[in-house]
């Protein structure tokens, strides 16, 4: 149904500009993004008379590593540390978002390609929006954190007697998240303090609950809690069992501590 | 040639390529198979693949702008979160959940129908614009048949050439056959709401599904394997060869093919026309190095996803562009969604284990879908089915709390610690019509990469849907308490649609088909009424949407219109209905 492309069929610069025409004029926003992370941005490939499969390769996950803060400076790494604390305490009931390493989980996150908002159109012109248009900034993740934080601490030192947020009291703390989460508390160098809290409650969550791979769910602390088994392959024999709890223990992707034991 | 290498791309490839035809597809995104990019041994993974979209089509390179009104300035959607679209080989296929659905036989006159049965108004009202499809259930059912025998669906038949089966749905329109597979066996949750529906006098049956209960060879040789309830089905890839997708229905065969030659990170942008504007030449790509390239073609077959379909349709001139405010022109027109609202079901004695699931685990009711039920005095037309659905309890995304919960704090962590084993959520899947002002069209200010303008989405839930959704839920909500559970929360559908909660990727309309070329896009066959040799596949045919998931429907359509091809326009390519 179609001739098999040519050579020639190649378009050439100058043809091409021609072929474009007036369309790449006023191109505003982004240029291409040198690779993403999943899509885009490969070599073109032509496959033709079987299935490419190549023995040895898989697309696998990229894991947190090292210790310490890369992208969080001391007095950032402070009020993530506090904030976090305080949107999932530490109890009895189980850990709380400090104790699972969720801090940890960010800095990755933000370091990476989620902070530089790979997965995010980040284009101009950058007007306010409606709530329902969605999240309308050209901060990428990064971008947003670090101004964010810094604009909560300014408004820290023109309110509550002008101390950090990490030194607040507990109840200090909630105060001054509720006023970000209701939009209350205003914030400048334009940031919209909503937008920030709703990035930051669900990448706690994020961390709280993803595979600790990421950094973050220490232990499977979050998963036993509520009594997720985790990344399990087979449930079929449990199917018929209604009611019944689940025995299997909790494994993540690298399996689980004593693994390697047995 | 084929622009989109998901479902209908490589539906058309297959039956095109078994006529004989060169076929060559390109895609914008990667290659992809299951041992390599979705292994069980890291499938699994709620933050890489939901969270991080890894599968999904990356906004940074390409998305839409969108606002509620006409009024409104419409802005980028930055981030994905009401739909998730797909991209790369398979598509939508890899990280669909798998829920195949047949429309109602009445879905498919949803004005002549509701006119007959309710009057002029009730097709009128609220400044609806819907219409009939142009084709019968019946002259769909072979199709539908052949893409559950593709698939392997497992299911139970309610109607079985017109004779009632018990334990299907009694609603649905006659088949020809049986599923292919036996129902998925009931999960705690999914149980519970079948008692429960039962004794309330409704109708339930297990959700058919292409997340196969055993083992199946379809009829191009390719093997499924039984699926595991690992719960990492819908946005996920199958590292089990267990739902049906592309990969592992048709590409085994098609890329074998000598016939068949598929071209990755290749993204087509704009079809090329003959001066005379009635015949495509071609395409014009560019490949992830920038270089761009003219593919002639016979055939031009728009297999990409509806948003994209509709988008190159408006970019190469094919049809006249649809004005809301005149209601002139069709291409963009009748954009529609899926209205969607749930009732959370909280328990104290019944430990749920909701991370046993799968894409389409669940016991539906069909009872107050379509016209299944009598709309006089409602108010509007459409319906849902209402299922209690377990897909997984993936923890970042589906922990629900109890009405009044704040969303963190110390309150917000016993919560979830108390209730993820024992709540679930009954979801109820709405019609969603077309409405005179939801449409589909070119950005006067946003462009992408390419300096191409953006699609812009013009769209909002209108009366009839609001009031649809409330009765639907209110009906979902007696099922609930009626499986007597500490209590419940309703998630009603209220507002103006968002762009940021998930609710579901099934956006239709902007290439509607229809019986003459005054009021579609595509005749009955998916061809241009324009442009004869251009073929748009997908669910932006659909004039409104109805209550169900649309890739049923999809691949019936495709494979409808690859049967035309071979029979007829192959020997004499031209219009295959005449004006």
């Amino acid at each position: 149904m179609s001739s098999e492309e040519k050579p020639d069929a190649k378009v050439h610069w100058d043809r091409r500009r021609f072929l474009i025409g007036g369309a790449i004029a006023g191109v505003g926003g982004m240029a291409a993004a040198a690779i993403h992370d999943g899509e885009l941005g490969g070599p073109a490939r032509t496959f033709r008379g079987s299935v490419p499969w190549q023995e040895g390769t898989a697309d696998a996950p990229p894991g947190a590593s090292g210790s310490g803060y890369i992208f969080f400076a001391p007095a950032e790494a402070a009020f993530i540390e506090a904030a976090v604390g305080r949107l999932i305490p530490n109890d009895e009931v189980g850990p709380g978002g400090l104790e699972a390493g969720v801090p940890f989980f960010l800095d990755r996150q933000l370091a990476g390609r989620f902070g530089r908002g790979d997965h995010y159109y980040l284009g101009g012109p950058w007007p306010k929006g409606t709530p329902e248009q969605g999240y309308q900034s050209r901060f990428s993740p990064a971008q947003l954190y670090r101004a964010a934080i810094a604009a909560i601490e300014k408004y820290m030192g023109a309110n509550f007697n002008g101390g950090a947020f990490n030194k607040l009291a507990a109840e200090d703390q909630d105060k001054v998240l509720k006023g970000l989460e209701s939009g209350e508390i205003k914030l400048d160098a334009g940031v919209d303090s909503k937008s920030f809290f709703e990035m930051l409650l669900q990448n706690t969550k994020e961390g709280y609950f993803s595979d600790p791979i990421y950094g973050g769910n220490k232990d499977m602390g979050a998963w036993k809690m509520i009594g997720f088994p985790g990344a399990h392959y087979n449930y079929k024999e449990w199917v018929p069992r209604h009611g019944e709890r689940v025995t299997y223990p909790t494994v993540g992707l690298k399996g689980r501590p004593g693994w390697t034991e047995t | 040639m084929l622009v989109g290498f998901g479902w209908t791309g490589a539906i058309m490839g297959q039956e095109l390529c078994d006529a004989g035809l060169n076929v060559v597809a390109l895609e914008r995104g990667p290659w992809r198979d299951t041992a390599t990019d979705f292994a069980t041994g890291f499938a699994q993974d709620e933050l890489r693949y939901m969270w991080r979209h890894h599968l999904f089509q990356n906004v940074a390179d390409d998305t839409l702008t969108i606002r509620n009104n006409l009024n409104q300035e419409a802005l980028p959607m930055r981030h994905l979160g009401a739909f998730l679209l797909g991209t790369g080989v398979g598509s939508g296929g890899v990280h669909w959940n798998g829920q195949i659905w047949r429309f109602l036989p009445s879905d498919f006159q949803t004005k002549s129908h509701n006119q007959q049965r309710y009057g002029k108004k009730s097709v009128s009202d609220h400044d609806l614009t819907v219409q009939d499809w142009g084709i019968t259930y019946d002259e769909l059912e072979p199709f539908y048949d052949q893409f559950d025998k593709l698939c392997g669906t497992s299911g139970k038949a309610g109607n079985l050439n017109g004779k009632i089966q018990p334990g299907g749905n009694p609603f649905e329109g006659p088949r020809s056959n049986e599923y292919p597979t036996p129902p998925m066996i009931q999960t705690y949750a999914p149980t519970l709401f079948g008692k429960a529906a039962a004794e309330l006098g409704r109708h339930p049956f297990p959700h058919p599904t292409g997340n196969l209960s055993e083992a199946y060879t379809n009829p191009l040789g390719a093997q499924l394997g039984a699926c595991t309830y690992c719960g990492f089905c819908e946005k996920f890839g199958c590292g089990n060869y267990s739902k049906a997708s592309p990969q592992t229905t048709i590409l085994p065969s098609l890329m074998a093919k000598s016939n068949f030659t598929l071209k990755t990170e290749c993204e087509v942008l704009r079809v090329e026309l003959t001066p005379d504007r009635k015949r495509a030449t071609g395409v014009t790509y560019v490949n992830s190095a920038g270089e761009e390239f003219f593919q002639p073609a016979e055939m031009v077959i728009l297999s990409a996803y509806i948003l994209q379909n509709v988008r190159l349709l408006l970019l190469s001139g094919i049809g006249k562009p649809y004005d809301p405010k005149t209601g002139e022109g069709l291409v963009g027109k009748n954009y529609a969604y899926q209205t969607m609202s749930s009732v959370n079901v909280f328990f104290d004695d019944k430990i749920l284990n909701p991370f046993i699931g799968a894409g389409a685990m669940a016991t539906v009711i069909d009872d107050f879908n379509g016209d299944n039920f009598d709309h006089s005095g409602l108010g509007f037309i459409g319906g849902a089915y209402i299922a209690g659905m377990v897909t997984g309890g993936r923890p970042i995304e589906m922990i629900y709390t109890p009405q009044g919960t704040p969303a963190w704090g110390l309150e917000w962590k016993h919560a979830a610690a108390n209730n993820y084993l024992r709540s679930f959520s009954v979801s109820v899947h709405g019609s969603c019509m077309s409405h005179r002002g939801n449409y589909l069209d070119l950005d006067p200010t946003y462009r992408d990469i390419h300096g191409r303008p953006m699609l812009r989405m013009t769209f909002d839930f209108t009366e009839n849907e609001h009031k649809m959704s409330d009765y639907l839920t209110d009906r979902a909500a007696e099922v609930a308490r009626a499986m007597n559970p500490r209590e419940i929360k309703l998630n009603r559908r209220a507002g103006s649609f968002s762009i940021k909660p998930y609710q579901t990727t099934h956006n239709t309309g902007g290439a509607i088909m229809g019986d003459n070329p005054k009021n579609s896009v595509v005749n009955k066959y998916l061809q241009s009424w324009d442009v004869p040799n251009v073929f748009s596949m997908g669910a932006g045919a659909f004039p409104q949407n109805a209550g169900y998931n649309p890739t049923g429907t999809v691949a019936a359509l495709a494979y409808q219109a690859a049967h035309e091809i071979r029979a007829r326009y192959l020997n004499n390519p031209g219009p295959l209905v005449q004006a």
